[in-house]
């Protein structure tokens, strides 16, 4: 049974109560489609179990197929360290379709983000260590595709609609 | 389930395709660790399939010395494609003819379906199997496994 190498730790970009029952963490990776549909059905399970629910995301870009995939997620650690994180990410995924430089700068600046300070980060891949220390973590525990879930540690091997989530985290709360 | 070969037994030797004018041996390798990875089909309709995602961790593989052979009864023309769709950097072998002759030999063939079992082998740098896995078809295992097996390997 896979379990996470890495336990949720103050590194993580968490969402929820950090001190929930259940720990939700999705391996990702923004060119995805299957991520692209996981991300209104996590949104959906977290409103659904509220406080009792906490949801971390790792990077995990399959760049040999999703070019876009590792730059994408580097925007999202830079949007991350000037506390928008979870702004950038979700915006990744509304915009999935649209991944590329222009797409980076535009949502940089529509959260305020420096534009400037993106593109020097981005050339000095200042945040692709994160990212492939992500990865490699992600390898560790079994990750097997993209999306990959692990409940309070675990990996669920089942399927991720709104059904199967919710019910693999009913289990871990019981 | 098949019954796959374990660990402490000597990993059969096979020489076999891996692109139409090219063999490969296992006998090769030695003193390298191998990993051979088992799989039904080319073409699972997934991104992420597991071929897609060793590829992706080759080069946690690499520093770690191991050489990655896919293993699947495809033939050689099937597997180039694959391997080009997907921007695969490590050699698929086709266990075509005989049909799944070498999945036969460790354990990991499915006789009903005619296909590899996903099963997976770390070999030794002695050509010692030193650990093996047996995965439920419809599962990809993913890496935790391979990379446990490869960093307890005796330097």
């Amino acid at each position: 049974m896979s379990k996470l190498s890495i336990e949720v730790n103050a590194d993580d970009h968490i969402q929820g109560n950090s001190t929930a029952e259940c720990s939700l963490v999705e391996y990702g990776d923004y060119e995805c489609p299957h991520c692209g549909t996981a991300y209104p059905i996590v949104k959906r399970v977290q409103k659904h179990f509220g406080k009792r629910l906490s949801f971390v995301f790792r990077n995990f870009p399959l760049t040999q197929i999703h070019p876009w995939a590792e730059p994408a997620a580097e925007v999202a650690e830079f949007a991350g360290v000037h506390g928008k994180f979870w702004e950038m990410h979700d915006l990744l995924f509304e915009n999935q379709e649209n991944l590329g430089e222009t797409l980076f700068l535009n949502l940089a600046d529509k959260l305020d983000l420096s534009t400037a300070q993106l593109q020097t980060a981005k050339a000095s891949q200042t945040y692709r260590s994160r990212v492939r220390a992500d990865f490699s973590g992600g390898a560790r525990s079994g990750v097997n595709g993209t999306p990959t879930f692990f409940i309070n540690g675990r990996r669920h091997n089942g399927p991720f609609d709104f059904d199967s989530l919710s019910e693999a985290i009913e289990l871990a709360l019981r | 389930m098949s019954n796959i070969l374990s660990a402490g037994r000597p990993a059969p030797d096979f020489s076999v395709h891996v692109t139409p004018d090219q063999k490969l041996s296992l006998s090769e390798l030695r003193g390298k660790p191998v990993i051979l990875a088992f799989y039904p089909a080319d073409w699972s309709p997934v991104c992420g399939d597991q071929m897609a995602l060793y590829n992706e961790i080759l080069p946690e593989f690499q520093k770690l010395g191991a050489v990655l052979v896919g293993v699947s009864v495809d033939g050689v023309w099937c597997h180039e494609a694959f391997a080009k769709d997907r921007h695969l950097q490590f050699p698929l072998a086709a266990d075509f003819e005989p049909k799944g002759e070498i999945a036969k030999a460790y354990g990991a063939y499915r006789t009903v379906e005619g296909v590899c079992e996903r099963a997976l082998f770390v070999i030794d740098r002695e050509g010692v199997i030193a650990w093996s896995y047996l995965s439920p078809v419809a599962i990809n295992p993913g890496a935790d496994g391979i990379l446990e097996a490869l960093e307890n390997l005796p330097k």
